[in-house]
């Protein structure tokens, strides 16, 4: 039967979809909110949400990547987060993986303090200057997709992206970092 | 400085990999969501169905029950590698299923 047929390229098209953005979702959940609790509720409400509108994302899709239609959904959802409980994004990441590497020569003791002020300077950042960051940095998205899932177009994220670096840099420099 | 920032921010900003405990959570979630989807199905009054203006509800429902159970299948093949156990899952979606297409075959009639 077609429907049936066409269920079954659905839900493998949405398995495809998962296992290959988890991880995307998730990470972009940890750097928005701050702690892997709070997390893990963004990235289950987020592919919950998109199980019920994947149809429709997929046809009105055209083709394309459904990565930027997903991340939106996750950024919309921690709008309501913060909205609802009045809560602000957590400066410390204590527990990113990338802080717990093993103590080791002093160079990298080093390099960890400044992973841990860059941390600290991106959650000072306006909300979308941080997301446009976390979304190049730790989801490697490019221009495109990253306009898409602001909703903003591709020259206009260009500035954001632009902006967020210099104000990065600036803060990083008042700091002592140059 | 602006290579060195977005060299910091590479080392800084690094994908983090969801908890193991997260799937469990999935599935739970979706198993809520495809009962739900099936408690309004089978709740349903079936005379109402003659009314054109009454059949987007259900459909909705249908694509809802049918599409999170879909998700339950991915979700559950990595559950059932690890632990070889037969649920009533796959019972619930081969229900929804029925649901669904005996609703199709009601709006035909």
């Amino acid at each position: 039967m077609e429907a049936t047929a066409d269920k079954e390229r659905l839900d493998s098209d949405f398995t495809e979809l998962y296992r290959a953005h988890l991880r995307d979702v998730y990470s972009y959940a940890y750097y928005r909110v701050g702690n892997h609790h709070d997390a893990e509720d963004l990235t289950e409400q987020t592919f919950l949400q998109a199980y019920r509108h994947f149809d429709r994302a997929q046809r009105e899709s055209d083709g394309r990547p459904l990565r930027p239609w997903l991340i939106r959904i996750a950024h919309n959802l921690a709008a309501n987060f913060y909205r609802d409980r009045s809560r602000r994004p957590m400066t410390q990441l204590e527990d990113a993986s990338v802080l717990h590497e093993p103590h080791g020569t002093e160079e990298l003791v080093e390099e960890r303090e400044e992973v841990k002020e860059v941390l600290e300077g991106v959650s000072k950042l306006p909300e979308d200057r941080r997301e446009a960051l976390i979304m190049r940095f730790a989801l490697g998205m490019d221009n495109r997709e990253i306009a898409r899932a602001l909703g903003r177009s591709e020259g206009a994220t260009k500035v954001l992206i632009h902006r967020a670096i210099k104000q990065l840099e600036e803060s990083l420099e008042r700091e002592g970092h140059e | 400085m602006s290579d060195r920032v977005e060299q910091l921010l590479r080392s800084a900003l690094v994908p983090v990999d969801p908890p193991e405990r997260l799937s469990d959570r999935l599935e739970r979630g979706l198993s809520d969501l495809t009962e739900a989807a099936a408690t309004e199905l089978a709740d349903w009054e079936l005379s109402a169905m003659r009314d054109p203006r009454n059949w987007a509800r259900p459909a909705a429902a249908v694509v809802v029950g049918s599409v999170a159970a879909g998700g339950l299948v991915l979700v559950r093949a990595r559950q059932q590698q690890k632990k070889r156990q037969a649920t009533g899952l796959q019972a619930l979606e081969k229900s929804i299923r029925g649901v669904a297409d005996d609703i199709e075959k009601r709006l035909r009639g």
